[in-house]
């Protein structure tokens, strides 16, 4: 039998980790921005519920807060925000 | 221990002694009596296993996947449509590199429907990524399933496998096999380790994600580098079971009578055995000719039967599948193989029509004088209702032209 190469398992397949931005930063494919104005919101979170990218964080104050580095700018935020309290702005 | 098996219950019998741990599959004729006895296995309690029902192919083969990724040794087995309808996660299986082991009972496709042999479904998948091996008969089913768990989990391999065996002529009709048991195995078997990775939940991890043409290439070709190192596991690993238990098959094909034979038959699956009396008979009429039967067609043995091939006067390929506009599989990738020797490519037996030693003599006795005409034609059909052709269109060529 010739001499084992060593074989790193992992690396015969793809497989990623869990980890922030794992795609690049998505925030430039965004056309509109959503905008929070902080004093109409009523801290609900129902945008940081629905958001499909996990781009909503909530602050120490509990106020949502977007990361716009990966923000897609799908407008589920603030079509879901009962107060109208997001507004999407063009970028 | 001896029984009287079929070369499904062979197949049954081969997954127990192999300590499968998980079975999904959904039936399918031939193939059902597979299944049907693992899942009686478990249900006595005989096999510490887990049996997936599950609704369809696509899905066994999903179960199958899921539970291979999670570490258990995995078995299941189809047929035909059945095959055809789990391709896609067949697709997955490889690209994931989970070393599966799945029995095949070649039957012909429809429409028209039938439940016979060909190897048309198995073939139309030949080139996805699984190690592909076709047996003879009831106990090179069972030693061939054992000998396939330690390919597929070798680390130079990791790959999944298909062992094949013919509709009815090998799967329905019962043989003496010889019956190892758990025990018996165990060490040539040692237990799955579970690489290249397992499912662990408190490191998640995503499978198959999006590569990009930057990185997907990479993957294709690790496939296609294990396949070339897979020849020299089945080979170790067919060497090593006949040391233990005394039965062998030369690894990835088996010769007969082939050493001073000036000409070489060429086949796979259960018409092997009459192909063999042929060839005794033909020997008694003064031909020098041999039998070479495929036992591993992924990965080609291309090297192998270059060396073993080209050196005779006459190579007569009989298939028993047809890719339609083409020819014969195995005619074409032989051809490819051998530029100066001439070969004969006979496509027979479609839908289960029998092959006896006599039609076996008789190709070969065509094939002859084909090849003393210097008229060889791609491939030619062999058995065809000849009145039935000319009465739906007019004509009949024995060998269309492409």
């Amino acid at each position: 039998m010739t001499s084992r190469r060593k074989i790193e398992h992992e690396l015969l397949t793809p497989i990623s980790r869990p980890n922030e931005g794992s795609a690049g930063l998505t925030g430039f494919w965004r056309v509109f921005k959503p905008i929070i104005d902080k004093n109409r919101c009523k801290k609900c979170l129902l945008c940081w519920l629905y958001c499909p990218e996990a781009a909503i964080t909530v602050d120490e104050k509990g106020y949502p807060t977007i990361n716009y580095d990966y923000c897609k700018g799908c407008g589920i935020c603030a079509n879901e925000c009962p107060v109208k309290a997001i507004r999407m702005v063009e970028e | 221990m001896k029984m009287v098996l079929t070369g499904n219950y062979a197949a049954a019998y081969a997954a127990k002694a192999a300590r499968v741990e998980v079975v999904s599959a959904y039936p399918i004729t031939p193939q059902t009596q597979v299944v049907e006895k693992l899942s009686e296995f478990i249900e006595k309690g005989e096999m510490k296993a887990k049996f997936i029902r599950v609704e369809s192919e696509h899905s066994a083969m999903a179960a199958c996947i899921g539970a291979a990724m999670a570490g258990a040794r995995v078995f299941t087995a189809t047929s035909a449509h059945g095959l055809i309808y789990m391709s896609e996660m067949l697709w997955w299986a490889a690209g994931a590199r989970l070393p599966i082991v799945m029995g095949v009972v070649t039957r012909a496709m429809a429409p028209p429907w039938s439940i016979w042999s060909d190897h048309c479904d198995m073939l139309s998948l030949r080139d996805i990524g699984w190690i592909i091996f076709f047996c003879e008969n009831a106990q090179e089913v069972f030693d061939s399933i054992i000998q396939a768990y330690r390919v597929a989990e070798d680390e130079r391999v990791l790959l999944p496998v298909m062992v094949s065996w013919d509709a009815f002529q090998t799967s329905h009709t019962a043989e003496p096999v010889n019956v190892l048991t758990e025990k018996d195995i165990a060490e040539y078997l040692p237990d799955r380790r579970p690489i290249p990775y397992v499912i662990n939940f408190d490191k998640p991890f995503t499978h198959g994600s999006l590569c990009y043409p930057d990185k997907y290439m990479e993957f294709r070709y690790l496939i296609d580098y294990s396949m070339s190192k897979a020849k020299e596991v089945i080979k170790e690993a067919d060497e090593e079971y006949g040391k233990l238990f005394g039965r062998k098959y030369g690894g990835l094909f088996e010769e007969y009578r082939c050493s001073d034979a000036e000409a070489v038959i060429v086949t796979m699956g259960a018409i092997s055995g009459d192909a063999k009396y042929a060839v005794d008979l033909l020997r008694e009429k003064g031909y020098r000719v041999g039998l070479l039967r495929l036992r591993v067609i992924r990965p080609f043995p291309a090297s192998e039967l270059k060396e073993k091939l080209s050196s005779r006067k006459i190579v007569c390929v009989i298939d028993r599948n047809i890719s339609l506009g083409r020819g014969g599989v195995m005619g074409v990738e032989i051809k490819a193989l051998l530029r100066d020797v001439p070969v004969v490519d006979i496509v027979a037996g479609i839908g289960g029509r029998d092959i006896s030693y006599v039609d076996i003599i008789k190709m070969f006795e065509k094939a002859l004088k084909i090849v003393e005409s210097g008229e060889i034609p791609e491939y030619l059909w062999y058995g065809v209702n000849v009145e039935y052709i000319k009465k739906a269109v007019g004509e009949y060529y024995e060998s269309p032209s492409i």
